[in-house]
């Protein structure tokens, strides 16, 4: 029901949507992220649930931003898709969800994906100089060089060390 | 970490750092809060959290579907059966499998039995980290008994992993429902109990009235959820809203307080108990001999006798542990109501043997992130009101 609402509201904005299991799904580009999300909020889709992503190494825009709403009076669930080139930032939505701040924080820790006008955009959970972003697919999974400290020479990757791509 | 706290030349006056954590006895769990006081007033308040983070969600990536339940055990660890049932109700939905009535049943049983478990920790610790210790011993004599039920059926008191896809590990043994129904009325007596001690206490009054208000639309854009959310006042309860495990057939209600303040939250965290109880005993009145796990051969291990002698399941063993399920390409969002709020379970599947991306939405994060504009111009003393009453669990937060 949303779905067609915005569709007649913002015509062309919706790239392409589709509906699994129930979640209604909407992909749109990050130029049309603000309309979209003014609009739903309107429209009564008050509380953000989660922001994450999803990283495509092999696409040419790798990421998928992903927003969870839900809307408490009707209670309808929207998932909405943004897909992202390397280095591409979307806008915050900090200044309209107060929990968009540490969401999109996470977000960039895990992703390295930019908000632009986020207040305070700082690593959530690693720490300020951690090299590399831990979620995507070609962070290795044991840490690689990340958890040897200067000066440590215990083997790790099976006795490997200075592997590729770290 | 000279990026959080100023150092003594940068403080103007009379200002003081006082580090909260990230070992402290209030904030259960390693987080760290940096307070900028201004005599006891708190001026500033920076909370970092990380500590506990142990990359669950990247681990999930190179685990299967079924190995990553015992991760999700250590999400809330308060209350582990309730995350075990909110990823397996994510990865069915993802299926789109039911299971039968007796493991639904057997699910609402022991999910609001650790949702009574999680609430007498964040009550009693709360009343302990205030000063009223009292509270906090005659809850945990219920706690335990509750643990005690976790082991009868899981074999595990804290880490339950006790669900598994397409139903549960095992069916409960012989003297639960009796150890059960135990329970009910001592645990009944004890929140009596713990209400004479607490509700009409003036000290209490005194230490959690008008500590941390939050209007409903505020709740709502800091992403509220749970008994925080009911107690700024908004009946919002996915039992309710959006019910799965066939919580709309029993008969609950869901309390809301008015001022979302510490003592709203406490209050809200009582009546909650007591709805719980009332829905343990309606399961145990309608629980009824069955299955416990899918007859589906492409999803539940065969018995281990039929492994041993039929061919067939012999190859199903062989399969399900070698190749996992055969999972459809998609993407699900499943959200359950824990003892903190929604639960959520974000899983992106590709068809293949591991999920390829499993996201886990906490929902003490949220709630965390407005620590600051809870505290900002109150007491140091209140700070820890407030945290023990937003009941932060690091394993969750952190993931």
């Amino acid at each position: 029901m949303i779905i067609e609402h915005i569709d007649a509201q913002l015509p062309g904005a919706i790239a392409d949507r589709h509906d699994f299991r129930g979640d209604q799904t909407i992909v749109i580009s990050r130029e049309n992220l603000l309309p979209v999300v003014d609009l739903i909020h309107r429209e009564g889709f008050q509380l953000l649930v989660d922001i994450t992503a999803v990283d495509w190494p092999q696409r040419e825009q790798r990421f998928d931003l992903v927003y969870h709403w839900l809307n408490l009076a009707s209670q309808e669930r929207l998932r909405l898709k943004v897909p992202l080139a390397e280095g591409e930032s979307v806008p915050s939505l900090a200044g309209i969800f107060k929990t968009a701040n540490w969401f999109e924080r996470e977000v960039f820790d895990m992703f390295g994906i930019q908000f632009e006008g986020h207040p305070d955009l700082r690593r959530l959970l690693t720490w300020p100089d951690f090299p590399g972003h831990a979620l995507r697919k070609d962070f290795p999974l044991d840490g690689g060089d990340v958890f040897c400290m200067e000066g440590c020479t215990a083997p790790y990757n099976n006795g490997e060390r200075n592997r590729e791509g770290m | 970490m000279d990026s959080i706290a100023l150092s003594r030349q940068q403080l103007d006056g009379d200002r003081m750092i006082v580090n909260m954590g990230p070992s402290h006895p209030t904030t259960h769990g390693t987080l760290r809060i940096v307070l900028e006081l201004e005599g006891e007033t708190i001026v500033k308040a920076t909370p970092e959290m990380g500590y506990l983070h142990r990359g669950v969600e990247k681990l999930g990536e190179s685990l299967s579907f079924q190995q990553f339940i015992p991760l999700t055990d250590r999400l809330n660890y308060c209350s582990s059966i309730m995350n075990n049932v909110g990823y397996c109700t994510a990865v069915e939905k993802l299926l789109d499998i039911q299971i039968p009535k007796r493991a639904q049943h057997l699910r609402v049983l022991l999910s609001e039995l650790a949702r009574v478990a999680d609430h007498i920790v964040c009550v009693g610790v709360n009343a302990v980290d205030i000063g009223a210790f009292t509270a906090f011993l005659y809850l945990f004599k219920q706690r335990e008994t509750a643990y005690d039920l976790f082991e009868m059926a899981s074999g595990q008191r804290l880490h339950t992993s006790f669900t598994r896809i397409g139903g549960l590990f095992r069916d409960i043994p012989t003297g639960f429902v009796p150890l059960a129904e135990r329970f009910l009325v001592e645990c009944s007596d004890a929140i009596d109990e713990l209400e004479r001690l607490l509700t009409r206490n003036p000290i209490w009054h005194d230490r959690t009235r008008g500590i941390g208000p939050i209007s409903p639309e505020e709740a709502v854009n800091w992403g509220y959820t749970g008994p925080s959310l009911r107690a700024a006042g908004v009946p919002q309860d996915l039992r309710k809203a959006q019910p799965y495990l066939g919580y709309e057939t029993y008969d609950f209600d869901i309390p809301v307080g008015t001022t979302g303040d510490v003592f709203d939250r406490y209050l809200v965290r009582v009546e909650e108990m007591r709805q719980s109880l009332r829905i343990i005993r309606q399961v145990l009145d309608r629980l009824e001999p069955g299955p416990v796990m899918v007859d589906d051969p492409k999803v539940a291990l065969p018995p281990k006798e039929k492994v041993y002698t039929r061919m067939e399941s012999l190859i199903h063993h062989f399969k399900l542990i070698m190749h996992g399920m055969e999972m459809p390409v998609g993407e699900v969002y499943s959200a359950t109501e824990a003892a903190n709020g929604e639960l959520g379970f974000y899983i992106v599947s590709d068809g293949g043997k591991n999920p390829y991306r499993i996201r886990v939405r906490p929902p003490c994060l949220p709630i965390f992130s407005s620590f600051e504009s809870q505290v900002k111009g109150g007491l140091i003393a209140d700070a820890v009101a407030v945290l023990g009453a937003m009941n932060i669990i690091a394993g969750e937060l952190d993931r």
